[in-house]
């Protein structure tokens, strides 16, 4: 009892600073700290919030900078041009119909690239003979800078649509192949036998142990290629391009439209969050097994 | 290499009376090794062993860890071919291992039939599990279950095939103290139930002498000593008979308490 009334007599932390707070001696017990809930602790504005707060600044002094004359329009145009050539090129639909084009290159580089990638990786994590013959040029290749073979490509692909989709697919089928490959590969050797016990066939044991094994890295692996997919994007549609919103950003560049382009870089940004939110989602609902995702 | 694995394609019916076999006249052993040998390199884990499992019989298998005995039920769950001499195994056998072993990936009940023919058999796996006391998990996730209830699943998972023979490999050493007994009741319950041969692979003295009919003492790559217990089953450790025996194992597996030995 008389514990408690030590416990009683602390005087409360600060709100939202200090988590503890030392107690004087008191005459018979030993000195106690109080430990605050963590519910508690950080109440005040939300985490999103201040977590928005930062971007907030950013734009407010760039704008401030804009109206001030100290950044000029040829530089960089202020956040208030910026919205309203934004607005333009939304009711004109040059805006959809850009992301709408660059998308769908995006999205066939990838199904081209990630399918060649998952099917090499397959080939190698599942069978010695594959794994020799696949994985030595794999690794040799993905080390050469994609930008690097844009001639090469224009070569062999001309210059309408299939090399940037080709720039694109070489780009997404390395990470998908190299975590897909690590996937298969570092699947728990005890379930594998567990598989064996079980009486699994071959093909039985891949789809019900090998694969689902090798799904949480492939999951990684989409999240690379997806990145590198738009970073692709934007070198394939500098060259050559008449849609697309590097083709908008190449034509603004033209004409010193630096709203434009900023217009293009925020698309790029949230097609990129976009990408992000759609692997998130498909982790949750493919990895609902892993007890980190339960919570989430 | 050659793999010297040979699978009796005649299944052993447990529960039937002894068939005089051809020959000699005694019962088909649901297990039989002859002259087993596994190498490591240059280490012999295995020498020249042979090993009787009767149709229905619980076999306890003893030994310090390293003395092969871990060895010795990969090969007959057919995990290591790389042996030589005759090894016969039932076809329907079934393993549950220290760690459950279950496939994070699959749901509980799903986890349970996965390898049976045809399409994944709910009401099946449900059976079992309720065999087991945990049909009230069938649609978790294995990560959620706790050591006891994994392990209860594994068990669900190997009985659900009906085996002849049921591999145990030291499936209650990573459980607490009271979930361990629990375990151990149940498997008792279970074997006398399903009536199949079991070999339980073990360090635990006390859970040999608990389940077992015949307790094998493996030492150096060969069975060092064999001990037949007769006692009524439920077992009693309490009973002075029961201390016997296990004072010998302990001998024998060379960590004797002086106490404990009353011989």
């Amino acid at each position: 009892m008389s514990s408690i009334e030590t416990v009683a007599s602390i005087p409360l932390p600060l709100r939202g600073r200090g988590k503890t707070a030392s107690a004087a001696p008191c005459s018979g017990g030993p000195a106690l700290q109080r430990i605050t809930p963590v519910s508690s602790a950080g109440h005040g504005i939300p985490r999103w919030a201040r977590r928005l707060s930062g971007p907030l600044l950013l734009v407010a002094a760039w704008h401030l900078a804009s109206i001030t004359g100290v950044l000029p329009g040829e530089v960089l145009a202020g956040p208030s041009t910026v919205l309203s050539s934004a607005a333009k090129l939304i009711a004109t639909g040059e805006l959809q119909e850009a992301m709408l084009v660059s998308l769908r290159r995006a999205l066939t580089g990838l199904a081209i690239g990630g399918s060649i990638g998952i099917t090499l990786a397959i080939v190698a994590g599942l069978f010695r003979l594959g794994e020799d013959l696949v994985d030595a040029p794999m690794q040799m290749m993905r080390t050469v800078p994609n930008v690097a073979l844009i001639p090469l490509l224009i070569i062999w692909f001309g210059i309408g649509e299939a090399p940037k989709i080709a720039l694109i697919a070489l780009g997404t089928a390395f990470p998908l192949y190299l975590n897909v490959y690590a996937g298969i590969r570092n699947v728990d050797s005890t379930l594998v036998e567990a598989g064996r016990t079980l009486g699994l066939s071959r093909a039985a044991m891949i789809r019900h142990v090998v694969l689902p094994g090798a799904l949480p890295s492939a999951l990684v692996g989409l999240r690379y290629s997806l990145g590198i997919a738009w970073l692709a994007l934007v070198f394939g549609e500098q060259i050559n391009a008449t849609a697309g919103i590097g083709y908008l950003m190449a034509n603004a560049r033209e004409f010193f439209q630096t709203d434009v382009i900023v217009v293009c870089l925020v698309v790029y940004a949230f097609l990129g969050l976009a990408v992000d939110f759609t692997v998130r989602t498909l982790e949750r609902i493919f990895l609902a097994w892993r007890p980190a995702f339960s919570g989430a | 290499m050659a793999t010297s694995v040979q699978r009796s394609l005649k299944i052993v019916v447990p529960e039937a009376p002894p068939r005089p076999s051809g020959r000699s006249g005694v019962t088909t052993p649901a297990v039989r090794v002859r002259g087993l040998s596994r190498r490591f390199g240059d280490r012999e884990v295995l020498k020249d062993l042979d090993v009787d499992i009767a149709p229905g019989e619980f076999v306890a298998l003893l030994g310090a860890s390293g003395c092969g005995k871990s060895t010795l039920l990969r090969i007959l769950a057919d995990l290591d071919r790389e042996i030589e001499g005759d090894v016969e195994v039932p076809v329907r056998r079934a393993v549950a291992f220290q760690a459950p072993r279950l496939m994070p990936w699959k749901t509980v009940w799903r986890n349970v039939v996965l390898g049976l023919p045809g399409r994944p058999d709910r009401a099946r796996a449900f059976a079992a599990l309720e065999e087991v006391g945990i049909s009230h998990r069938a649609d978790q996730w294995p990560k959620v279950l706790s050591g006891g209830e994994a392990q209860r699943t594994s068990l669900a998972r190997a009985l659900v095939r009906e085996p002849d023979l049921l591999l145990l490999d030291e499936p209650f050493a990573a459980l607490d103290a009271l979930t361990r007994i629990k375990a151990q009741d149940l498997v008792g319950e279970l074997w006398q139930r399903h009536g199949c041969a079991i070999l339980l692979v073990t360090h635990d003295v006390e859970e040999a002498v608990l389940l077992a009919d015949r307790v094998l003492v493996m030492k150096d790559g060969v069975i060092a000593h064999e001990e037949r217990i007769d006692l009524p089953r439920p077992r009693d450790v309490a009973d002075p008979d029961f201390a016997r025996i296990r004072g010998t194992l302990l001998d024998w597996l060379g960590v004797r308490h002086g106490k404990q030995h009353d011989a």
